[in-house]
């Protein structure tokens, strides 16, 4: 199958602010991912959702662009939470202990 | 007076069918009439389907005068430039199927009514006369066509039987079928079996797009040109990019070749393959059918093409199916194709050879039913290797598929989904597949960005090699950046949260995690990365 771009569109609901990401989470998600977090930490909620229901495919530097983010949103005192991971990708979750510092939510995104 | 004829003619679209055509010039009637031309000759005026001069005719109730009609007609004009004063319809049956066209009366006088009544009761005694001559010589026409068209295809059959293979090969441990069944109209189907260095066989299925002669030329020339290729060299790949590059400047518009190209080493099964757009090959193992990938264009369509090869190896006990269009492509009363998915069914069972073969066509005769006409020719060839020839039966690979990639950022995806295509088929658990698909993908990112620096033109190999009990990818690198690092320190989510640790180096981490073994070669100019996973979950928790 073909890369499918990435893109991250920024809903707001009580409490936070939720990212809804699609297509494959690699090195060329940088851009798109770091300037849509700006945009969130510009609003200041209090936790930031990554919704990975639309996210066929992460890779070790998609992981390592979760993780950077996740630093810098602890850094600005908000939680972070996944929804939307496949079992594989919650597995994977797991085994980088990226789990034990954000919350992940089964099943369907809420 | 002079004898004058004016058949009619109507331009017509080539596939208009019988019924609604009006008969062409073949008719003549022979009609006394005043002299137009002072040659006397008869000059065919032809009336186009859309001539309004035609609906006219059709619905006039005796002869028209030609001076007098106002009608925005084309075949009017040249009536009249004719010299035509008066037409007479000749309608048989209420189809018009000529005219009789008169010029002006030699005393210069008008045609009296007296005239007009005997040119109607004339044509209308004459029209079905004429129908009748019209229909007998169309008649000849088309059992003269017909007579054309079956030499043609007797031609067509003669050339292609020519090419097919005289006998089989006799292989020991090898059981060899093979049928060709030519459909009514011959279409392009081959295929061969050719002798080739240290006892290995070189085995060509193949299918010209278009029937009768014209196909069975390209397939001859097509056959010609692979036997001279398998001469010069041993990869079915390059065979089938020579056959392309010869093929495509001199073939046909709308014309093209699937072929798959095979080369079997007898003595150990191994079988190297290359595709060009042909039917995939299906093997059937202990572990069920698989089909044996390989992609490429078929010949002739553009030139430059190369042909990735497969390879596999046909276990002792496996079969191996060749096959062109007709088999799947068959219909049945109610237009259901026969379709891969009941081939595929077909190959489970365990015969071999002429059985298998018989077999085959006697599900596809009960799933047509008797009455069918054969659509396109079936071409099918079977080889199995006997069992209990190699004492390495324990665990010999049953699918081994090879392929390279180039080495540039984001083919890993590539890599990756390919792996998972060429394991679809055994049966490995959702989860395990994913594993593995992530762990071939880490590990061909890591051949692109170390072994190719990234670049298009240094290629990354990938090879896949299932056995009964476990699946190994290799992924070899040309080590441009020498060996990939090993993580220098673990990954640690909490150093890398808190700063001390960049973000990066997950890759041989989530390999590790991935799968059951890796491991890692290195020979100075390449780095191979040996990845296994079991084929079903341990149960050691």
């Amino acid at each position: 199958m073909d890369e499918r771009k990435f893109g991250a569109e920024i809903t707001e609901v009580p409490e936070e602010i939720r990212l809804r990401l699609s297509g494959d989470l690699n090195g060329r998600a940088d851009e798109a991912l770091t300037s849509a977090y700006a945009q969130v930490a510009a609003l200041g909620p209090r936790r930031v959702s990554l919704d990975f229901g639309r996210v066929g495919y992460i890779n070790s530097t998609g992981i390592a662009l979760v993780v950077r983010l996740l630093a810098q949103a602890r850094r600005d005192g908000r939680a972070v939470r996944a929804l939307g991971l496949s079992e594989h990708y919650r597995e994977i979750f797991r085994i980088t202990r990226l789990s034990d510092f954000m919350e992940i939510v089964e099943g369907e995104a809420a | 007076m002079t004898e004058l004829t004016r058949p009619i003619r109507r331009l017509l679209g080539r596939n208009v069918p019988a019924a609604a055509r009006v008969p062409t010039a073949t008719a003549e009637p022979s009609v006394s009439a005043a002299r137009v031309d002072p040659a006397g000759s008869a000059v065919g005026i032809d009336i186009a389907e859309n001539d309004p001069l035609l609906a006219y005719l059709q619905g006039a109730p005796g002869p028209v005068d030609i001076a007098r009609l106002e009608l925005d007609s084309g075949a009017l004009t040249a009536l009249r430039e004719a010299g035509v004063a008066l037409v007479v319809p000749l309608v048989s049956q209420g189809e018009l199927i000529g005219t009789l066209n008169l010029g002006p009366r030699l005393s210069e006088q008008e045609y009296s009514t007296d005239d007009r009544r005997l040119l109607t009761t004339l044509a209308a005694q004459a029209a079905p006369a004429i129908r009748v001559a019209q229909l007998v010589r169309e008649q000849a026409n088309e059992a003269a066509e017909r007579e054309r068209l079956e030499q043609e295809m007797r031609v067509a059959t003669l050339i292609q039987q020519q090419f097919l293979p005289r006998q089989l090969p006799s292989l020991p441990h090898w059981q060899i079928a093979a049928y060709y069944g030519p459909a009514r109209a011959v279409g392009g189907d081959f295929y061969d079996f050719i002798e080739m260095r240290d006892g290995r066989i070189g085995i060509a299925v193949g299918d010209v797009t278009d029937k009768g002669v014209p196909a069975a030329l390209v397939m001859a020339r097509t056959h010609s040109i692979l036997r001279a290729e398998a001469s010069r060299s041993d990869s079915p790949g390059e065979i089938l990019a020579r056959a392309n590059a010869l093929l495509e400047p001199e073939m046909p518009a709308r014309m093209f070749v699937t072929c798959l190209f095979a080369i079997l080493e007898p003595s150990t099964g191994r079988i190297v393959m290359a595709n060009a757009g042909h039917n995939l090959p299906y093997i059937r193992t202990d572990d069920g059918v698989v089909e044996l990938r390989a992609t490429g264009m078929p010949l002739g369509l553009m030139p430059g093409i190369k042909y990735e090869e497969t390879e596999g190896v046909i276990a002792p006990g496996s079969n191996v199916l060749l096959y062109s269009d007709g088999l799947v492509e068959a219909h049945d009363p109610g237009q259901e194709m026969f379709g891969f998915p009941r081939l595929r069914e077909a190959m489970t069972i365990d015969d071999a050879g002429s059985e298998l073969l018989d077999r085959l066509l006697e599900d596809l005769h009960t799933f047509t039913g008797a009455d069918w006409e054969q659509e396109d020719d079936i071409t099918l060839v079977t080889l199995r290797r006997a069992s209990g020839v190699s004492d390495e039966v324990g665990d010999t690979p049953s699918l081994t598929t090879a392929f390279s990639i180039p080495g540039e950022e984001g083919n890993e995806r590539l890599a990756m989904d390919r792996v998972a295509a060429a394991i679809a088929d055994l049966g490995i658990s959702p989860a395990r597949l994913e594993r593995l698909k992530t762990a071939v993908s880490e590990a061909t990112m890591n051949a692109i960005e170390y072994g190719s620096q990234g670049r298009a033109d240094v290629p990354v190999d990938v090879e896949v090699e299932a056995t009964t009990a476990s699946v190994v990818v290799r992924i070899t690198d040309r080590a441009l950046s020498g060996a990939v690092p090993d993580d220098a320190e673990a990954p640690d989510i909490e150093l890398k949260l808190a700063g001390a640790q960049k973000p990066r180096g997950w890759g041989l981490f989530l390999i590790r995690n991935m799968v059951d073994s890796m491991d890692v070669t290195s020979d100075g100019a390449t780095q191979t990365v040996t990845l296994t996973m079991a084929r079903e979950e341990q149960t050691d928790g």
